[in-house]
């Protein structure tokens, strides 16, 4: 058994523990710490597969930020712990059935003898001056360029949901009236007041 | 040497992870989305994995997509379940059935 088997395994046990351990732990901010583990053992295991430039991404922004975003919105909703009684009996054993059945097709399906080494044998491994960035980059910036565009447009529209969903109305919120800018009159804005003067003194 | 197949069955046990904590989960909504979020981390080491096995990069463009994809569906996700929470006050699966016929 290789060292890379060796890295495979372990990063492949500690994976399925804290995922299991994420869906059976009974308090939200626990489940997020067990599920910043799997994305950074996910994230090495795409290191090992040589996505270097997606294996950063993953740990930058779902441990970064969306990991953080979960622990925020969950310690803002200060969710009481006593309403959240472990529940999960009723459907267990189905579930556990049903994911059981789906993991022995899989294995049938995706055993090694469709998709073994002496099927599809490993690639060879490169060289230093290999960069996973460069070949990323020519691909998306030439033959993905409009889905990539596609892509921010996207985001600038999930920002855009995101603040509308949440914003509260005019409660602390300025803003302009248009109809009263419009038919403001000039009495109302400009006061004129006569002022006499007073006489002038004679030398 | 690890073969693909090792790696599909990995992402296949990890998908399989996610989805049976869709279906145990009564408490709140949000171990609903994380466990969404990993049943795509198990779709990305599909592509990733036969992207390196293939020689060919485009499914670690596909990846890069469906990254930006669960990033928004993330925030809009939480975005609905602090509304919830603030229309009912608790974020249970359980209590969240008015759609109910």
């Amino acid at each position: 058994m290789g060292s890379e088997q060796i890295i495979f395994y372990f990063l492949s046990f500690w994976l399925i523990a804290s995922s299991l351990a994420m869906i059976f732990s009974r308090n939200a901010a626990k489940a997020v710490l067990f599920l910043v583990l799997s994305f950074f053992s996910v994230a090495s295991v795409w290191i090992l597969l040589e996505a270097e430039f997606l294996a950063i991404t993953l740990i930058l922004v779902y441990v970064g930020a969306v990991m953080v975003l979960f622990l925020f919105v969950i310690k803002m909703l200060n969710i009481n712990k006593s309403t959240l009684r472990a529940k999960f009996a009723g459907y267990l054993p189905l579930g556990l059935i049903v994911a059981l059945i789906i993991i022995a097709e899989m294995t049938l399906v995706l055993g090694s003898a469709q998709f073994g080494l002496d099927v599809m044998p490993a690639p060879a491994r490169h060289g230093a001056d290999y960069s996973n960035i460069t070949e990323l980059a020519l691909q998306l910036y030439t033959t993905y360029v409009y889905p990539f565009e596609l892509a921010a447009v996207l985001l600038l529209i999930a920002i855009i949901a995101a603040i509308t969903l949440v914003h509260k109305k005019e409660i602390n919120r300025k803003q302009q009236s248009i109809s009263e800018q419009v038919n403001v009159r000039a009495k109302d804005r400009v006061r004129i007041v006569s002022i006499t003067s007073p006489p002038k003194e004679n030398k | 040497m690890v073969s693909l197949s090792d790696y599909l069955i990995l992402s296949s046990v990890i998908f399989c992870i996610g989805l049976v904590g869709i279906f145990v989960n009564r408490t709140n909504i949000i171990t609903l989305l994380m466990c969404v979020e990993l049943i795509l981390a198990a779709v990305n080491t599909n592509f990733i994995a036969f992207s390196h096995f293939l020689g060919n990069e485009a499914g670690q463009i596909f990846v890069f997509f469906i990254l930006t994809v669960a990033a928004a569906e993330v925030a809009i996700g939480l975005a609905i379940l602090t509304l919830l929470f603030r229309v009912r006050g608790s974020i249970e699966v359980d209590v969240t059935n008015s759609l109910k016929g």
